[in-house]
């Protein structure tokens, strides 16, 4: 029983979506089903507030490495919280916008959160310098192919790559370096990103038939199907 | 206004040396390197990551600027934006987080500029949680201090975050009020005027998607592009891009990627639009910075395999 209620619940589920898709009447079905979806996804917010303090709580009390972190982490959370829900300095009432300008939780969003996320993305730009530096190397005929493109793309995605061969007539225009750029995105990569998408269609729509009719059952913590 | 002369052409001067003076000392230490590699000496990575530092902060803090022509893929949604009527009812989402935002805020910025100088009525809505502050960002920056006379409700709206990523564009692709019954600052749907006429995104005259995570411009495309037979485009970070390549032309009639695609915009706006001649244009000036650590970084490729053929000369010969 534990098994049968949450498989005929799927199938179920699973068999109308795919219906309201088909039947113009049964649209509606699918919508209602998928505020229900919507309506259960705010409550993963709640989930993951809870596994957030749950895990840091233990850090803490644990004393665990690093377990200082934990409490800037624990501060936070609760004053980002309490700005949000009591709308602290708000210049509206309690019904404006919890980003309106001038309320102190877009004030510690633009003036932290958001530098300290660019921060972090920035980083990467060391590392694949660095990375490009020690893997673009040509060691095989493969590798000489990828270097080539890299440095063409690269190129071609500054100024310079059109200052290079500016002087390359309109009829040839192939060979400026941005159409080459250009050309090499909507040839060889297109070719490649479109290959990689219809397998992942062609596995989702495998995946979600072997859910629908029981066959793939580990979301249920069953291994052995 | 001799006094202000003198005092800015010192500044311009010393603009002018530090940019000459930084250009020259990466152009040296690249040769001092690439001298070094003929020997076969590997480069540690503290010696990458300072002439990255260097390639970054010196166009930053003496800018430079490069002239940009729109390519197709950029022009094409320039075009569609600019052969709406004024009216059209446009949406923008903003699915992106700060970590995105030095990349795709420029193109939101000049999306909303470009809208709302032509007089379409533009819809905010987001994917992302962080979306709705991306939002204030522009509202700051744009339409407070460029469109003074916009009014909320009337020329623009911002629908703001609803949780369920593709649910949600499930839902509206045939009913906006079921997913937002109120606006962000909760003005009940149908006293919005902006919706006048609108039910659903199948009303809608163009949708563009900016960010490059999930959700995003791979969901609109699935779940209202295909469905809705509503002109797609979008703005993503460089890396997404060549992602989405399948999609254009047919379901993404335009795409933006990176830097280099805002900075596209950028100057088909300003030379379209001369008014936002002084206006911010933060992918413009980004390029100065992107185009040197390109140039870096492919210096090191240069380098990197000079080291890497000395070296196994070396040791063939031994």
């Amino acid at each position: 029983m534990k098994r049968q209620v949450p498989l005929f619940i799927t199938f179920f589920v699973g068999t109308l979506l795919i219906l309201s898709v088909f039947i113009p009447p049964m649209e509606n079905l699918g919508e209602n089903f998928t505020l229900f979806f919507d309506i259960i996804a705010v409550f993963a917010f709640f989930l993951g507030g809870g596994n957030l303090l749950r895990v840091h709580f233990k850090k803490l009390s644990k004393k665990k490495r690093d377990w200082q972190y934990s409490i800037v982490t624990i501060c936070g959370f609760f004053f980002m919280l309490a700005a949000g829900l009591f709308k602290i300095g708000n210049p509206g009432d309690i019904a404006s916008s919890v980003t309106a300008e001038g309320s102190l939780f877009q004030t510690i969003y633009t003036n932290m959160f958001v530098p300290l996320g660019s921060t972090m993305y920035a980083l990467l730009g060391f590392f694949v310098a660095s990375a490009s530096y020690r893997a673009f190397r040509a060691k095989n005929r493969e590798a000489t192919i990828l270097l080539i493109a890299a440095f063409i793309i690269l190129l071609g995605r500054t100024p310079f790559g059109t200052m290079l061969t500016v002087w390359i007539p309109d009829s040839m225009s192939i060979a400026q370096i941005p159409n080459l750029a250009i050309w090499i995105m909507n040839s060889f990569n297109l070719a490649g990103q479109r290959a990689i998408l219809i397998g992942i269609g062609l596995g989702v729509v495998s995946m979600s038939l072997r859910l629908i009719l029981g066959v793939e059952r580990t979301y249920l913590g069953d291994d052995s199907a | 206004m001799t006094v202000h002369n003198s005092l800015i052409l010192p500044l311009v001067t010393f603009h002018d040396v530090g940019m000459v003076v930084s250009l020259l000392a990466i152009a040296a230490g690249l040769i001092w390197l690439f001298i070094r590699s003929l020997k076969g000496m590997e480069v540690d990575r503290r010696i990458i990551f300072l002439f990255i530092f260097a390639a970054v902060a010196a166009p930053l803090l003496f800018p430079f600027t490069f002239s940009e022509k729109a390519t197709p893929v950029v022009k094409a949604l320039f075009n569609k934006v600019e052969s709406l009527p004024p009216g059209s009812h446009v949406l923008l989402s903003y699915d992106f987080d700060p970590a995105m935002a030095p990349e795709v805020q420029p193109m939101a910025n000049a999306f909303t500029r470009h809208c709302l100088e032509k007089g379409h009525k533009v819809i905010y809505m987001c994917l992302f949680a962080t979306g709705q502050g991306q939002f204030e960002e522009t509202m700051r920056d744009v339409i407070a201090p460029e469109f003074p006379d916009k009014v909320d409700g009337v020329d623009y709206v911002n629908l703001g975050y609803k949780a369920g990523n593709e649910g949600v564009l499930n839902v509206i692709v045939t009913d906006f009020e079921k997913m937002f019954p109120t606006d962000v600052n909760t003005v009940p749907y149908d006293s919005i005027e902006v919706f006048k006429g609108i039910k659903s995104c199948k009303d809608l005259d163009l949708i563009i998607s900016i960010g490059g995570g999930r959700p995003g411009i791979k969901e609109w495309v699935l779940f209202v592009g295909d469905q809705a037979d509503v002109p797609i485009a979008t703005g993503v970070a460089a890396v997404v891009a060549p992602q989405l390549y399948p999609y254009y032309p047919k379901q993404l009639l335009g795409l933006l990627g990176g830097i280099k695609g805002a900075a596209e915009y950028e100057s088909e706006l300003v030379r379209n639009y001369p008014r936002f001649k002084d206006s911010p244009t933060p992918g413009l000036k980004m390029m100065g910075p992107q185009t040197l650590a390109h140039m870096v970084i492919m210096s090191f490729i240069v380098i990197g395999n000079i080291i890497f053929f000395t070296q196994r000369r070396r040791e063939r010969k031994s």
